[in-house]
């Protein structure tokens, strides 16, 4: 008989479950609104120009192959700290701040979760909006942590339930960790505008809560990198020590390089030493240390002037083809003669956008029409052309009218 | 504001093999030799990157059709495959029966430890962390923290190196197995075991299957060198095969930072070999749900450039002569130093420089001696007494053996 007899079949994944489905549908007119990556505007990945730029100049430098440190690159952490704090940062300027390299967002948080469940001792409990991405409570759960929530997403107006969350996280324990999307909230688009996160800084301030700050689309939300950092810079120019975790899959197009970080801002850099040794102690157990392709590409745009305009131009078109593909959709679902109120599509922002349709509307578009999309009515805008808005706007209107 | 909540966090102690480096590239002297970390060296002292490595990249490059998306959480499928029937072989009857699984990992420390994570949460009962995990004594050091940050409570040794005979302790070891709990898992170097280039012949691999066999203990080979070692895949695999054929259940961490000089790409695979293909099915699930928290997916670039080159006969073979530079040059600076060393009237026996295998070799010189080559002679080596081979040239090897030489003739 096996070890493995008594090995249960892991349950398919949800997400991944949509893709499957999408690609045995022989309708022509089928739509994956479940990829979590990037299409441009033919339905086709992007490769960015200033990636490929990268990538020759990298494969003209004929580097060797050997192993990269524990913390990752420096050129690359470094940049990458400062794109997140801003290179006026105080916190970025006086060092008091070590950034890891991670295995992109995952990766990243994961040694973050791992860190603070080793030294973070006043709690085991890390607060997540409600929703979060799916994979934040398995990664936070296989660190050793436990979950908890406050509410976050108003179903019935498609948007903050602001009240709700101010609430909840005024009777968040002290000393508890709450979890944060920087920008783009996955899975649902809504953000705070920055008056709303005055207040939750000031909320977490009061009840002396340790914030994670998760940013994997900075640049990818509103176009502007700066802007998609307001909230992690405002917190921390408010005293809060953060601690951050980074992606470069989606505002690079790197996403299968692995490229990301993890950052905790310190009192003091020989804080942020110590820090960082116990960071690599963390890291070497795992996979001893990260993969180079990725962050070289990162950090050669980050690092090369010319590469990093380029980067910003092709990142705010990224974006701006989301946003345009939201104001379609809307104008598209209003031609169809459709009463109800779609401006959430507008108001939310990033990759994502939570549609308010229900599980049975879900179902009868994958089955009917072959748009294929998550049960909670999540769709991926970055699945959206201009070539079928026109044929998604006509399939909701026929399941919601 | 209060106290930091990092305020106590202490300061780590450096890893050790690392900070050897950073001594070494801080010394001034010009004499200066570098036998401490585990990365293979031309004869100038150089890094190698592989030329048919370098080839595959640019195939890689001019490809268009290519782009940087997702990898399946498991890996890229050609990595997977390619890379388990490397260490299972062609014929593995276990492949035939399709029987096996690979998860693509980051290098050989990720698939261990995804390897550590399923075995604590699914082998031996549910989330048993009471199950006994043996590492050879010594061993890399790295193999007790991935067990220990895996979850494994229980971590012990089993008796390995006889530093009087300067060779395996069989015996010791095979009491060890006969003595450690049913069920217990056993951490196997496949191959140049790290750091005593040691391994047990076929004739003693097969006295220690049987006593495993016997006992139910669960074999986890480690195999960092296939191919490095001897400069044959199927010599260096041998192990492996015959606990397969022996019909084990087992997992074999696979790196391919030395065999194939990609270090920094973090290319690695966890095979794993089961009773039947439903068995490995339901394993590879299970995986598929501990990569997702540790990494979501793995890197692509390195996996690349290992499947194109082993599904090309043509690239194969250019990687098989790459590799066979890399070992036959390894094998040239243990004789060299071996004949120098003896020569020399360097007290005590030199033999077992010749007969260890792989990049490492455990000198015997003592934590003293040690000392002394670091601080006098400014040659640097683990405080075990083991050296890279690697960083022997033709052109330091003379300094190398006269350094050794006196130290063992000065310190005691």
């Amino acid at each position: 008989s096996s070890w493995w007899s008594h090995v249960e079949m892991g349950p398919p994944d949800p997400i991944l479950g949509v893709t499957e489905a999408y690609k045995r549908d022989t309708n022509s007119k089928k739509m994956n609104l479940g990829v979590g990556a990037y299409r441009d505007d033919n339905g086709k990945p992007y490769v960015l120009n200033c990636v490929r730029k990268a990538e020759a100049m990298i494969a003209s430098k004929k580097m060797d192959k050997e192993y990269l440190p524990i913390g990752g690159l420096a050129d690359f952490t470094r940049a990458s700290a400062e794109l997140a704090l801003g290179e006026n940062s105080e916190a970025f300027k006086s060092g008091r701040y070590v950034t890891v390299q991670g295995i992109s967002g995952t990766g990243s948080l994961r040694i973050g979760a791992n860190f603070l469940q080793r030294f973070f001792k006043a709690s085991r409990d890390v607060y997540l909006p409600k929703p979060s991405w799916g994979n934040h409570t398995p990664i936070f759960r296989d660190a050793g942590m436990q979950l908890q929530a406050y509410r976050y997403y108003d179903p019935k107006t498609c948007s903050l339930d602001f009240s709700g969350a101010m609430d909840d996280i005024s009777k968040i324990p002290e000393k508890s960790i709450i979890l944060l999307h920087a920008c783009a909230h996955n899975p649902t688009g809504v953000d705070p505008r920055q008056e709303q996160w005055k207040e939750l800084a000031a909320m977490v301030k009061k009840r002396n809560l340790l914030v994670y700050f998760d940013m994997a689309y900075q640049g990818f939300a509103s176009g502007d990198i700066n802007r998609d950092a307001w909230a992690v810079r405002y917190f921390i120019d408010q005293g809060i020590n953060i601690v951050l975790s980074q992606s470069f899959a989606k505002n690079m197009g790197l996403y299968g390089e692995r490229a990301g970080a993890f950052t905790v801002i310190c009192s003091d850099a020989e804080e942020a030493k110590r820090v960082e040794s116990q960071l690599k102690i963390l890291i070497r157990p795992m996979y001893s240390n990260p993969p180079v392709n990725g962050a070289r590409i990162a950090s050669m745009i980050l690092n090369t002037p010319d590469l990093r305009k380029e980067w910003l131009t092709e990142v705010k078109g990224m974006a701006d083809r989301i946003i345009g593909m939201r104001t379609q959709l809307v104008s598209n679902l209003k031609k169809e003669g459709s009463s109800h109120n779609w401006q959430h599509i507008t108001d939310q922002i990033g990759m994502f956008c939570f549609t308010g349709l229900k599980p049975e509307q879900v179902e009868r578009l994958i089955k009917e029409f072959s748009v294929y999309m998550t049960k909670d009515g999540r769709i991926s805008v970055a699945g959206v052309t201009s070539g079928n808005v026109g044929y998604l706007a006509h399939a909701i209107h026929q399941v919601t009218k | 504001m209060a106290t930091s909540i990092f305020a106590a966090v202490p300061r780590a102690p450096p890893v050790a093999v690392f900070k050897l480096t950073a001594d070494f590239r801080e010394d001034g002297d010009s004499r200066k030799v570098n036998l401490g970390v585990g990365a293979y060296r031309t004869d100038e002292g150089q890094p190698w990157v592989l030329p048919v490595v370098k080839k595959v990249e640019q195939i890689i490059a001019n490809d268009n059709s290519l782009n940087h998306e997702y990898l399946p959480i498991l890996g890229l499928p050609e990595f997977r495959a390619n890379a388990s029937r490397i260490a299972l072989g062609d014929d593995s009857p276990a492949i035939k029966e399709k029987r096996i699984g690979g998860i693509q990992s980051l290098g050989g420390t990720g698939a261990l430890r995804i390897g550590a994570e399923f075995l604590r949460r699914w082998y031996n009962g549910n989330n048993n962390t009471a199950t006994p995990v043996y590492i050879s004594a010594p061993s890399w050091e790295n193999h007790k923290s991935v067990f220990m940050d895996a979850g494994f409570k229980d971590i012990r040794t089993y008796q390995y190196w006889n530093a009087a005979k300067r060779g395996l302790d069989l015996q010791g070891l095979l009491n060890d197995l006969e003595n450690a709990p049913e069920f217990s898992i056993f951490i196997l170097h496949a191959c140049a075991h790290n750091p005593t280039g040691t391994d047990p012949t076929p004739e003693q691999w097969k006295q220690i299957a049987a006593v495993m066999k016997r006992r139910c203990l669960f074999p986890f080979f480690d195999s960092a060198y296939q191919g490095f070692a001897s400069g044959s895949l199927d010599k260096d695999a041998w192990a492996v095969r015959y606990f397969v054929s022996e019909g084990f259940e087992l997992f074999c961490a696979q790196s391919f930072s030395k065999n194939f000089g990609l270090y920094n790409e973090r290319v690695g695979n966890l095979t794993v070999v089961g009773k039947d293909a439903d068995n490995v099915q339901r394993v590879l699930s299970q995986m598929e749900k501990i990569v997702r928290t540790t990494w979501s997916n793995p890197p692509s670039q390195g996996a690349r450039i290992v499947a194109t080159t082993l599904s090309s006969p043509e690239l194969f073979d250019e990687w098989y002569g790459n590799v066979k530079t890399m070992a036959d040059r390894v094998l040239l600076m243990r004789s060299e130093l071996r004949s120098r060393l003896e020569a020399l009237g360097t007290p005590g026996t030199w033999n077992h420089i010749t007969e260890q295998i792989g990049m490492f070799s455990f000198t015997g010189l003592n934590p003293k001696q040690v000392e002394y080559m670091i601080k006098e002679k400014h040659i640097y080596l683990m405080a075990s007494g083991r050296i890279n081979m690697c960083g022997l040239t033709t052109k330091n090897l003379d300094y190398v053996a006269k350094s050794i030489n006196e130290a063992v003739t000065k310190i005691q």
